[in-house]
């Protein structure tokens, strides 16, 4: 599904990754783990076409296309969805509001027909129930006000909505309780299947014990430094990422 | 030199006009009119080197796009014009103002004349309404600005509006002022004097359009009257056209316990500006202005707002946001005054802008005397771009750029919309914004 091929990109001229390999395959979960300022969340924003960044060489093959070729709203209606770091807060619009405009683009996008608001609705109400979420945060002002734990269950929420192909959840986990990380895994977990990939970046081992990967990459400095299963994550968890700073010097 | 409209030219044009008058000329109106021109001739027609005009040099522009035949149009118009610009669902009783001329056919009179006190300002003097001679460039005096008193002396045409005490007006007043440029310039004066009786309730709207190729220069007065625990919702909505050149003067006097909202809506103009000037006279009144501009190409709005805060225990809100595309300018200067014995006064005033493109402006002065110590005040004005954040964030969820666009500064517009309370005036708007953000505007 995904195959990057030593993938260099910058920010204001300074290197953040230095030649990324990874192939995700349909059905899989991957790791991606690092210390801070590793580079992790520069990988998922390159992948979702944040703009700031600058890819200065590789590639990033998305089911047989080019995927840097492709504007963010092309890769999410290809299927690519970012679960963002930091949800931004826009006043005014609400997720139903701006999802129904979403879907409806990406479905015409696909050839479908648009959906009617009964059809959407109904979406709405099975979805929200997986992520546990009270509609009247769907009719506020979007993540405005949103406690740590809302802003990412209406991430989840709205991965749910739109049913992407490679979902990339950015330090999904950071700020959440362990009841919201319960809740926020469950939901992942439940979208999860043998046609769609997930690429979980995170700093702690804790999140892959509910969302559990079938590969673990660690990231440093720009690099992936090492690979490996589950085990690899706790590992980490265990001795803490200087045995890697180290083994990374040699 | 004698020009259209300097000292020198409007002198000319008056003492011709005022030969052809006959009888009129020994009216107490004219004795207005007349007195008015007195006060004019003092300061003249102002330019940019005054303060107050400084970023909004009507002198030339009316100068340069008007002539002597634009005085006296034809008010000939098209049924298919008139009903392009009014408000379909509406319903409301109709004032149309044709080129500057009342026209009573078109509109709502009887029916109108029928709930309320209804009349033509010079109808009013004739009968010597009280209301309208205590009252009527009392608000907006010669003194109080140049267009102004030009507007004082040369109207010719105006309703007067009386709702009695305790009247609540069963549907808003709808005025319609059309400018039909077909056949050339069109000039015009207005003055209309509304006077909300002791708690009375009602709603105005105002709505400009200019029709055809050619330029319409508006110099309009509207007086306001608020009185004792009256309420009135007051709204002015001004088209697009690049041949508008726009001068309203709106004052409103407010009494206790009274309360007053505004919201003006503009969608550009050649030159468009606005002075809205509210007396809060007396204590526990509330006063609330919001404003929208949404401009393009070579556009300029200038809005002036003034709250002269008197009496204690009186709030004014003040919220206008702005979006600029092109090469439009925008200018907001809103004045709070908080005279000595205003103690226990809320006054909050916001300005809030949004450029999109290198070459749009916006002068923003917030301007504050306060002479009362005891006092709650606060303003602020900010001026950004769209938010690449919230723009990358709408892409990511498949959303093309011009619709995340488009929906971003539809929220921002909102802000001023929603508190329009009329429901079909509200989603006319909503329907014109969304309209104008997903074209381009």
């Amino acid at each position: 599904m995904l195959k990057i091929e030593d993938l260099k990109a910058s920010i204001e001229g300074k290197e953040i990754l230095k030649g990324i390999n990874l192939e995700v395959k349909a059905g899989e979960v991957h790791a991606i783990m690092g210390p801070n300022g590793s580079g992790k969340s520069t990988l998922a924003s390159v992948l979702a076409g944040r703009d700031e960044y600058e890819v200065t060489s590789g590639s990033v093959s998305y089911n047989g296309e080019d995927l840097l070729d492709m504007d963010p709203e092309e890769r999410a209606r290809e299927g690519v969805f970012l679960a963002f770091q930091y949800p931004v807060e826009i006043p005014g619009v609400s997720t139903t509001n701006f999802l129904k405009t979403s879907i409806n683009q990406i479905r015409e996008h696909r050839g479908q027909d648009p959906l009617d608001a009964v059809s959407f609705l109904s979406r709405v109400k099975e979805k929200m129930k997986l992520v546990e979420m009270d509609q009247s945060l769907l009719s506020r002002a979007l993540n405005e006000g949103f406690s740590g734990g809302e802003k990412k269950r209406n991430e989840v929420f709205q991965m749910a909505m739109l049913e992407p192909k490679l979902k990339i959840l950015d330090e999904t986990d950071s700020g959440l309780d362990i009841d919201a990380l319960r809740i926020v895994a469950n939901g992942v977990n439940k979208l999860r299947n043998e046609d769609n990939a997930t690429i979980v970046v995170t700093h702690y081992q804790r999140l892959l014990e509910y969302i559990v990967p079938d590969y673990v990459h660690v990231l440093y400095n720009g690099r992936i430094v090492k690979s490996g299963t589950k085990d690899l994550a706790l590992e980490l968890e265990e001795k803490g990422y200087d045995w890697i700073k180290a083994e990374a010097a040699v | 030199m004698p020009e259209l409209y300097n000292k020198e030219g409007l002198k000319a044009r008056f003492d011709n006009w005022e030969k052809q008058l006959n009888g009129e000329k020994s009216s107490d109106f004219h004795s207005f009119r007349k007195e008015s021109f007195d006060s004019y001739l003092k300061v003249g027609t102002p330019s940019r080197k005054n303060e107050e005009y400084k970023y909004t040099g009507l002198d030339k522009v009316i100068e340069k796009n008007f002539t002597e035949d634009d005085w006296n149009r034809s008010v000939e118009i098209s049924d298919q014009a008139v009903k392009d610009r009014i408000i379909q669902d509406l319903d409301a009783y109709s004032i149309f103002f044709i080129n500057g001329i009342l026209n009573k056919e078109l509109s709502h009179w009887d029916e109108l004349s029928k709930e309320i006190n209804l009349m033509t300002v010079k109808e009013a003097f004739e009968a010597n309404e009280k209301d309208c001679i205590e009252n009527f460039g009392k608000h907006a005096t010669p003194e109080s600005d140049p267009f102004t008193a030009i507007n004082d002396s040369l109207t010719n045409e105006g309703i007067y509006i009386n709702i009695k005490k305790g009247q609540i007006l069963s549907k808003p007043v709808m005025i319609y002022y059309l400018n039909y440029t077909e056949e050339g310039g069109v000039i015009t004066h207005p003055h209309n004097l509304f006077v909300f009786g002791e708690n009375s309730q009602g709603e105005v709207i105002e709505k400009f359009d200019t029709i055809g190729e050619n330029h319409s220069l508006s110099n309009i007065v509207s007086e306001i009257v608020v009185n004792r625990s009256a309420v009135v919702k007051y709204y002015k909505i001004q088209s697009e056209h690049n041949g508008n050149v726009h001068v309203g003067n709106t004052q409103v006097w407010q009494d206790e316990r009274s309360n007053f909202t505004s919201t003006t809506l503009s969608f550009g103009g050649m030159m468009v500006r606005n002075n809205l000037n509210i007396t809060l006279d007396a204590s526990h009144c509330e006063a609330n202005m919001y404003g929208l501009s949404l401009l393009k190409d070579n556009h300029h709005v200038d809005h002036h707002t003034t709250v002269d805060h008197r009496k204690p225990h009186a709030d004014s809100n003040e919220l206008y946001k702005g979006v600029f595309d092109d090469k439009s300018t925008g200018v907001f200067n809103g004045k709070i005054f908080v005279r000595q014995d205003a103690q226990k006064t809320n006054a909050f005033q916001s300005n809030r802008n949004v450029l999109l493109s290198e070459d749009a402006t916006i002068n923003t002065k917030p301007q504050l005397e306060i002479w009362a110590d005891d006092v709650k005040c606060s303003h602020g004005a900010t001026t950004g771009q769209i938010d690449p954040e919230q723009l990358f964030y709408l892409r990511s969820r498949g959303m093309d750029k011009q619709s995340a666009r488009a929906l971003l500064l539809y929220a921002f517009a909102m802000d001023i919309v929603e508190h329009i309370g009329n429901e079909q005036v509200r989603n006319y708007l909503e329907n014109l914004i969304s309209e104008r953000l997903h074209k381009n505007f």
